[in-house]
């Protein structure tokens, strides 16, 4: 599990906060973690969330900052983001200040709840935490929230740093109870994963007890009440776009670049000040800093469009500023002028600054750079499972989904991965397209994660046996959510806060979904498990056949406990290896190194774990491994 | 006082403790902090590097050319990553190989110590004892010593104890 770790600073460092002095103290934090002492610090009572990068630490960092609050606070992962979204809404509805943190595509999951919210508004001030990932560096798209929620009508912060995103919290919590919506904050990976000494206050104790008022115009809200609220909902936004206190800031030129300005915002703002700074250029030229993109303050805009004949907007990663603007001067992601794809690095910003100063020299650029692909841990047994499935199906269609275990794709053994849940339903469209055309249909397999198939997978199962589709799916059951760090799922049945939930188990699920073959096996056992897999194809095409389930079981490797049971080899190459190369092109284990001078492979004992499996995949049975028993 | 750093490895070697460590001394040196760090899926195995920027800065990112010191816990990234440093950056790099840079066996001492884990901590101290970093042995002593999992307290500080000795 994640932990955090700080120490403090100045302690009793006094500072005026209302009628008592406050103790002020700087720890060193995550932006992720900011964010989640912003919460605890503004009397937030439930925080809801599903892990995903680059937003997991957020609720583990509630979980660390929540014994130092006298709130009593709920702390949930749930299922998924559209989950996590209606149990923050159920508490707002109290009265009580209430946050729900995910990564961008978590709100594609969350949009139906998300886009309600904005008219039927919350009472308890409600934040919808949502960190983009430009780039993406561990996303399928590098989607805007901003846009997201001008679309949705919701208004948004965007933080430059963990110090700001923390005091943005207490900012967005404030408008969402003015207001009586729902705010964003939307950081990016750059503020989510940046560490920064950051100002903690003790936190606030707002002893608000829940009241739940019945209003069934509002909150059943039939589409008779739609349209006023439609309405009032743009009196809001209209109202807050007049905000003086949420209009940009700027910071100054001399004016010998007259005319010219630059707006930006967000992390994209944080290096585009710096670079502005060694280029020498900060007085020369006015650069706005935008913390509320949307809705963007109505006089802002009329003095940019104003005062100015040259605007350059520099932020990530849709133009939501540039669109509101709506200037013919601009320049920006819609002109061109700044690359309309891609994470904004120092160097491409660099770039686009230099041809707007009219500066002259390159910009050394950012592009990276080689180096090692990412793989499976040593001794993963998603490798294992991966490895007997291309095996046993060379032919094999093979749809996955999203975790660790997209990285099945290295082995050969991932076809398709779309978003969370998706490869299920993926894996009974392709069955359909296939048997369509005749009896003979490939084998499809699908394969998903615990946490995933908690997430998304099961509505996709449920579909499938409805619907008659003939495949196989493969749970890959490691009993953790491995890819953001480790998170308990449902069927662990222990809570966010380490304490016991009540324990929900995948075979009950899959039962109850009327699959009618169901068996559990070891991927570490090969031989049995590759046997289950051609039992299940067997089942699938046999007259009464339907969707086989093999629930693959074996513990993440990164729990030293659970590694602790399983049995230990010493694995070693002998001479016999004709370095073909076999074992580290459909094994693809990173223990497994070629060595260009002896032309044979040899194992790097200081990543190998001793699961000896990777002896199966030698065609001379050249691997040899050994069991010596306790862990290496 | 402002320096810029960048830590170079692969995924489990240890990248983001270092950086932690750093942010923490420059916190208990009074001084801003801000650092950057890769996560998600290029954290299993693949390669990683961490930008730390001590001193007055707005972004945690580190331009090309810039860094005033690169720690590199694997040998092949110093192709990738020293295009960070500044002409006249320390590089120091855990490796058997000598090159245009400082060396360390950084491994083979962990190794001695009785755990790879501590790797980056030789690493860590030989830098220190090299007068590449912005801080001394005392504070990132008492940094190691309060951001250490208890359990292994001891052999981080062992680690770092025998960087500063080679």
């Amino acid at each position: 599990m994640f932990t955090t770790f700080f120490f403090e600073f100045t302690k009793c460092t006094l500072i005026e906060g209302g009628h008592e002095e406050k103790e002020m103290k700087q720890k060193i934090l995550m932006g992720n973690e900011a964010i989640g002492r912003g919460l605890v610090e503004s009397g937030c009572s439930l925080v809801a969330s599903y892990p995903g990068t680059p937003a997991s630490e957020i609720l583990e960092s509630v979980v660390t900052f929540a014994g130092e609050t006298e709130t009593p606070m709920h702390i949930e992962w749930s299922v998924n983001e559209k989950v996590a979204y209606e149990i923050a809404l159920g508490n707002s509805y109290t009265g009580k200040r209430s946050a729900v943190a995910m990564k961008q595509v978590g709100l594609n999951v969350a949009s139906d709840p998300f886009m309600r919210s904005a008219y039927l508004g919350v009472t308890g001030g409600f934040v919808v935490v949502v960190a983009d990932d430009p780039g993406p560096h561990s996303s399928q798209t590098e989607q805007d929230s901003r846009s997201f929620a001008q679309f949705a009508r919701i208004p948004v912060f965007d933080p430059s740093n963990p110090a700001e995103a923390k005091e943005m919290v207490e900012r967005a919590f404030q408008l969402s109870e003015q207001y009586e919506l729902p705010v964003m904050l939307r950081p990016t990976t750059r503020v989510c994963h940046a560490r920064q000494n950051v100002r903690c206050l003790p936190p606030e104790v707002l002893s608000r007890k829940a009241h739940f008022e019945r209003n069934p115009g509002r909150w059943v809200a039939t589409p008779k009440f739609l349209t006023d609220l439609h309405r009032q909902l743009n009196d809001k936004i209209d109202e807050i776009a007049e905000l003086e206190s949420l209009s940009p800031s700027c910071t100054r030129g001399a004016g010998n670049l007259d005319g010219c300005c630059i707006i930006s915002s967000g992390a994209a703002y944080a290096n585009t000040y710096e670079i502005l700074e060694d280029l020498g250029c900060l007085e020369r030229v006015d650069l706005f800093k935008v913390d509320v993109p949307y809705p963007l303050n109505r006089s802002f805009i009329e003095r940019v469009n104003t005062d100015y004949t040259k605007i350059l907007v520099i932020e990530e990663t849709y133009p939501t500023i540039e669109m509101q603007l709506s200037n013919r001067a601009m320049m920006g992601r819609i002109s061109k002028d700044v690359p309309d794809y891609g994470e904004l690095t120092p160097d491409r910003i660099e770039t686009v600054l230099k041809a707007f100063l009219h500066i002259s020299g390159k910009s050394e650029p950012d592009e990276e750079e080689g180096g090692v692909r990412p793989s499976l841990c040593p001794g993963c047994a998603h490798r294992a499972a991966f490895y007997a499935i291309r095996k046993t199906f060379p032919k094999g269609i093979l749809p996955s989904d999203i975790g660790c275990y997209t990285l099945g794709m290295n082995l050969g053994a991932v076809d398709t991965c779309h978003c969370m849940g998706a490869g299920i339903s993926q894996g009974a469209g392709l069955y359909h397209a296939h048997a369509a055309d005749g009896p003979d249909y490939p084998t499809i397999v699908a394969t998903i994660g615990d946490s995933t198939f908690f997430h998304a997978g099961v509505s996709g199962l449920i579909n499938a046996v409805f619907t008659g589709a003939r495949f196989i799916i493969v749970i890959l059951d490691n009993s953790t959510t491995a890819m953001t760090g480790n998170q308990p799922t449902p069927q662990v049945g222990v809570m966010a806060d380490g304490t016991p939930g009540n324990t929900v188990y995948i075979p009950d699920l899959v039962k109850a979904s009327g699959v009618r073959f169901l068996r559990e096996s070891d991927p570490y056992a090969l031989d049995s498990f590759i046997s289950t897999l051609k039992e299940a194809d067997r089942f699938c095409r046999s007259d009464e056949g339907g969707v086989a389930v093999i629930i693959s079981k074996h513990p993440c490797i990164m729990d030293r406990e659970a590694r602790k049971h399983q049995t230990q080899y010493r694995v070693t190459v002998t001479e016999e290896c004709t370095g073909c190369k076999v074992c580290i092109k459909q094994f693809e284990c990173p223990a497994l190194v070629y060595d260009e001078a002896s032309e044979k492979v040899f194992i790097d004992q200081n990543s190998c774990i001793g699961c000896g499996i990777c002896s199966a995949a030698c065609p001379v049975g050249a691997i040899v491994a050994e069991e010596v028993g306790g862990e290496k | 006082m402002k320096q810029q750093i960048i830590i170079s490895g692969k995924g489990g070697q240890g990248v983001l403790f270092v950086t932690r460590l750093l942010a923490e001394a420059g916190m208990e040196m009074g001084l801003d902090v801000l650092t950057a760090e890769t996560h998600g899926m290029a954290m299993r195995g693949g390669t990683v590097i961490s930008h730390v920027k001590i001193g007055s800065f707005k972004s945690p990112l580190i331009r090309k050319g810039l860094a005033d010191t690169g720690l590199f816990l694997t040998h092949s990234n110093v192709a990738i990553h020293a295009g960070y440093l500044k002409p006249d950056g320390s590089c120091v790099v855990n490796t058997d190989r000598a090159g245009a840079y400082k060396a360390v066996d950084a491994t083979a001492y962990a190794k001695e110590i009785g755990s790879l884990l501590v790797t980056n901590l030789v690493l860590l101290g030989y830098a220190v004892s090299q007068g590449t970093l912005f801080c001394n042995e005392a504070v990132m002593k008492k940094v190691i010593k309060e951001a250490s999992n208890p359990r292994f307290a001891d052999l981080n500080l062992r680690g770092f104890e025998r960087g500063l000795q080679l």
